[in-house]
């Protein structure tokens, strides 16, 4: 085998690997992205329903509801729309009224958005950082202040 | 005082990195050895200073002077004296000083270790490392002060994050960093070789030790902070495919395909050019993940630093190493020579395919980490890229990985042809399709695949010790001879199986999990039972606790098996006082098949409280392989090849002939 066959065979099978890596990535990137809305967006989007998203804003005060057996509903607003949430599980720990709230996925029948995990991850200005930047961009809340 | 003295203590590291940069630089390209040999008392003159520097940042957090804003904002009296010593780098500014320390110890250790080194390489390599020190430097002074003061001086400090109070997490980032900054020294290396022009063996026999290092040290780093996520974040799983996971997680993968084409160029003189291009690869996503979690870009727990100008500075010393030696890579490579021919089918050739893979994987995992941020700069929307994707793309690109692992090793260099190593694999494939049987006979559900990710796993580890097996001929020889000869192989072969079977039993420790965990979630109240994987869980209640920072609801579950008690398990949901932030104690009881994990939620109305009960069948195997990982490197260190002269180049002038008599 000479220097130049090495060469191509190498070649030829490093872009095999990276075109069969490129069309996974592809395929992944279509397939299993999850885009962020807070109520109003998703409402003036139309969210299909079944469409998987992320759902973002602020626990409304006073809208939580425990049921029977760990299923909580509780309303998730930017200050200007809200939107229903039902969630089947135990809570994160950060997770509180009035604070910053990250649910994850679909909108069901009714317009109540069927929680599958709900997270509370932030800093300790007790909000997540797509929620702050949203709400910034609204004007309702600004750096360093508490809602 | 103490804090100015290690502020200035930074500005004189600075100006000797800058020297350090310089002088030996103009010494290698002009040929005078005194200029070149500068390059030694600076790097050590630099670790010292770094090294004060650290030291009197943490004096101030033993002694909790809040004066300094770092410490207000991180450290608290009431916290337990290792938290305070942890604290120290559990913050932005303080993180990035364990940063240049680590450079400057990596730094210091060439100088010394390189004793014989050709004084040129050794020069420019002390430069490149130098010219690292320098921009971090620059950072930690101007955008990144940790010795800033407060006046007035709070009395009492706000705490560290409470999350971060945590064995497991305090050493995490020591181990992170010295994986990260370890491969600095493999980029001085490639960046220095570009410079010179030349590649050799003894290049190689340099930069494989230093890899191999930082290497273990990431893997131990990744393995505590999966065990931190594991037990302390609550949620059960061990991998999120968190941005700030997946930083640490691409130098992990661009560090083991380095690991293993160093080899290739230190065994056979092949594969110089790409060797020189991973070097430079691995430490500039060392870089990424470095920017990644300091620059506050992330959602994440981990992004403490929310300050733009941060981000803009470290992108900058991203631009300018990354870029720069890419450039140089590009202008200069031509200049390696080409080394040695090999056979598609060959050890060389396994080799190769092992660097494909890793590197289409680590590929895939920085496309997925930098999408959402691309997208968000440019077109603003918001989008999480999760585990999905990475099931999708990574899962299937690694696969094929594993199964040809025990293959490589057992293939001679040059040319080789399969049918005679896939005979000598005939008991590893064996035991594996034994074990896979077994797993499918007694598994009571979960995925059909599952079995197949057991008998992989078993194929890996018994694949792994193959070549072991055959080389101390145990079995045809009497056994106290084979034992002779397995004491006696090298620690480079030990240490490879080792690694490899590591590998293996982390794998079964995530078919195990993610195919067979069992789950409870629901509402308890004390007296109520319930029963998971053969065991009954019983609440008994929750009582008041008050610990040093915080108060907590402490449970009691007691846990019986056939009536017969085995054990209590007490997790916790505390309430830390400075912030009021709440988190909980996992109550985790490992048996031997799998560990029981109890977290426990609020209280509700009626003396209930909402409780998630897991069996995790196999999970400490994760940790575990990586250990085993760890201890393969290990091995492979004390290899007689990297203490005995090896790294040698020839000798250019002849030694005189003795002139004592």
């Amino acid at each position: 085998m000479t220097r130049k066959q090495q060469r191509a065979l190498l070649l030829i099978g490093g872009l095999a690997l990276l075109g069969i890596a490129a069309g996974l990535v592809l395929y992944a990137l279509n397939d299993s992205i999850v885009f962020f809305y807070t109520p109003s967006e998703a409402l003036a989007r139309h969210v299909a329903e079944g469409q998987r998203f992320r759902l973002g804003g602020l626990v409304e005060k006073g809208s939580v509801r425990h049921d029977s057996n760990d299923a909580v509903t509780f309303t998730v607003t930017d200050r200007d729309r809200a939107m229903a949430v039902s969630y089947q599980g135990q809570l994160p720990d950060l997770f509180r009224e009035g604070q910053g709230v990250v649910a994850e996925g679909r909108l069901g029948p009714g317009g109540v958005f069927q929680a599958d995990s709900v997270l509370a991850k932030h800093d300790e200005t007790y909000m997540p950082k797509e929620v702050a930047d949203a709400l910034k961009a609204k004007g309702v809340w600004k750096e360093g202040s508490t809602p | 005082m103490i804090a100015e003295l290690g502020h200035l203590a930074l500005v004189l590291a600075l100006a000797t990195a800058l020297y350090q940069t310089s002088v030996p630089l103009y010494g290698a390209s002009t040929g005078d050895l005194r200029l070149m040999q500068a390059a030694v008392p600076a790097a050590l003159c630099q670790l010292a200073l770094i090294a004060f520097a650290f030291a009197a940042l943490t004096w101030s957090y033993v002694n909790s002077d809040f004066s300094l804003a770092n410490v207000y904002a991180n450290s608290h009296t009431a916290k337990p004296l290792i938290y305070k010593i942890s604290g120290v780098w559990g913050n932005h500014e303080g993180s990035m000083l364990l940063w240049v320390l680590i450079l400057a110890l990596n730094g210091a250790a060439v100088a010394l270790a390189g004793g014989n080194l050709p004084p040129g390489l050794k020069a420019r390599v002390l430069a490149v490392q130098g010219s690292i020190g320098v921009a971090f430097l620059l950072f930690i002074i101007i955008a990144s002060n940790p010795f800033d003061r407060l006046d007035p001086a709070p009395i009492e400090g706000r705490g560290l994050n409470p999350l971060l109070q945590d064995p497991a997490l305090a050493f995490h980032p020591p181990f992170l960093y010295g994986g990260y900054v370890g491969l600095s020294v493999a980029f001085s290396f490639a960046v220095a070789a570009l410079i010179e022009g030349k590649v050799d063996a003894a290049w190689a026999r340099w930069v494989r030790p230093w890899t191999l290092a930082a290497w273990m040290f990431l893997t131990i780093g990744i393995a505590m902070g999966s065990w931190w996520a594991y037990y302390e974040l609550g949620w059960g799983g061990f991998w999120f495919w968190d941005p700030v996971e997946n930083a640490s997680l691409m130098p992990w993968l661009a560090a083991t395909a380095l690991l293993h084409s160093a080899i290739v160029v230190e065994k056979r003189n092949a594969l110089k050019i790409w060797t020189v291009l991973l070097a430079i690869l691995a430490f500039s996503l060392s870089l990424v993940g470095t920017f990644l979690v300091r620059s506050g870009v992330l959602t994440s727990v981990h992004a403490f630093a929310v300050d733009p100008t941060r981000g803009v500075f470290i992108l900058g010393i991203l631009g300018f190493f990354i870029g720069g030696a890419l450039a140089l890579y590009a202008w200069r490579a031509g200049s390696l020579k080409p080394g040695g021919l090999f056979q598609p089918v060959s050890r060389e050739g396994a080799l190769v395919l092992n660097n494909v893979i890793l590197g289409a994987a680590a590929a895939a995992v920085f496309i997925g980490t930098l999408y959402p941020l691309a997208l968000e700069a440019v077109a603003g929307d918001k989008i999480s890229v999760g585990p999905p994707y990475f099931n999708l793309t990574f899962v299937p690109l690694i696969l094929p990985l594993l199964l040809l692992v025990p293959l490589g090793p057992l293939m001679p260099w040059k040319r080789s042809d399969l049918k005679g190593v896939t005979e000598r694999l005939q008991a590893a494939a064996g035991i594996a399709l034994l074990i896979g049987v077994a797993t499918f006979a007694i598994r009571a559900r979960g995925p059909w695949l599952a079995p197949f990710g057991i008998a992989l796993g078993a194929w890996l580890i018994a694949g792994s010790f193959t070549d072991i097996v055959e080389r101390c001929q145990l079995g045809r020889m009497p056994t106290t001879a084979a034992l002779k000869r397995l004491a006696g192989l090298p620690g480079a072969a030990w240490g490879m199986a080792l690694a490899h079977a590591g590998l293996g039993i982390v794998l079964i420790g995530i078919v195990g999990v993610t195919a067979w965990r069992e789950e409870r979630i629901m509402v308890m109240k004390p007296g109520d039972a319930v029963s998971l994987a053969g065991l009954d869980v019983t609440y008994v209640g929750a009582t008041p606790f008050t610990g040093p920072n915080y108060t907590a609801d402490r449970g009691r579950f007691v846990v019986r098996r056939d009536g017969q008690e085995i054990t209590t398990l007490e997790p916790e949901k505390r309430e830390f006082q400075p912030g009021r932030q709440v988190t909980s104690e996992v109550g985790l009881h490992q048996f031997l098949t799998g560990d029981l994990y109890i977290v426990m939620g609020e209280g509700r109305s009626g003396g209930g409280r909402s409780v998630r009960i897991y069996f995790n069948p196999l999970a400490s195997l994760i940790w575990f392989g990586a250990l085993v990982m760890f201890i393969g490197g290990a091995v492979s260190l004390t290899d007689r090849r990297y203490r005995i002269g090896a790294p040698r180049r020839r000798p250019r002038l002849a030694v005189k002939p003795a002139e004592q008599g």
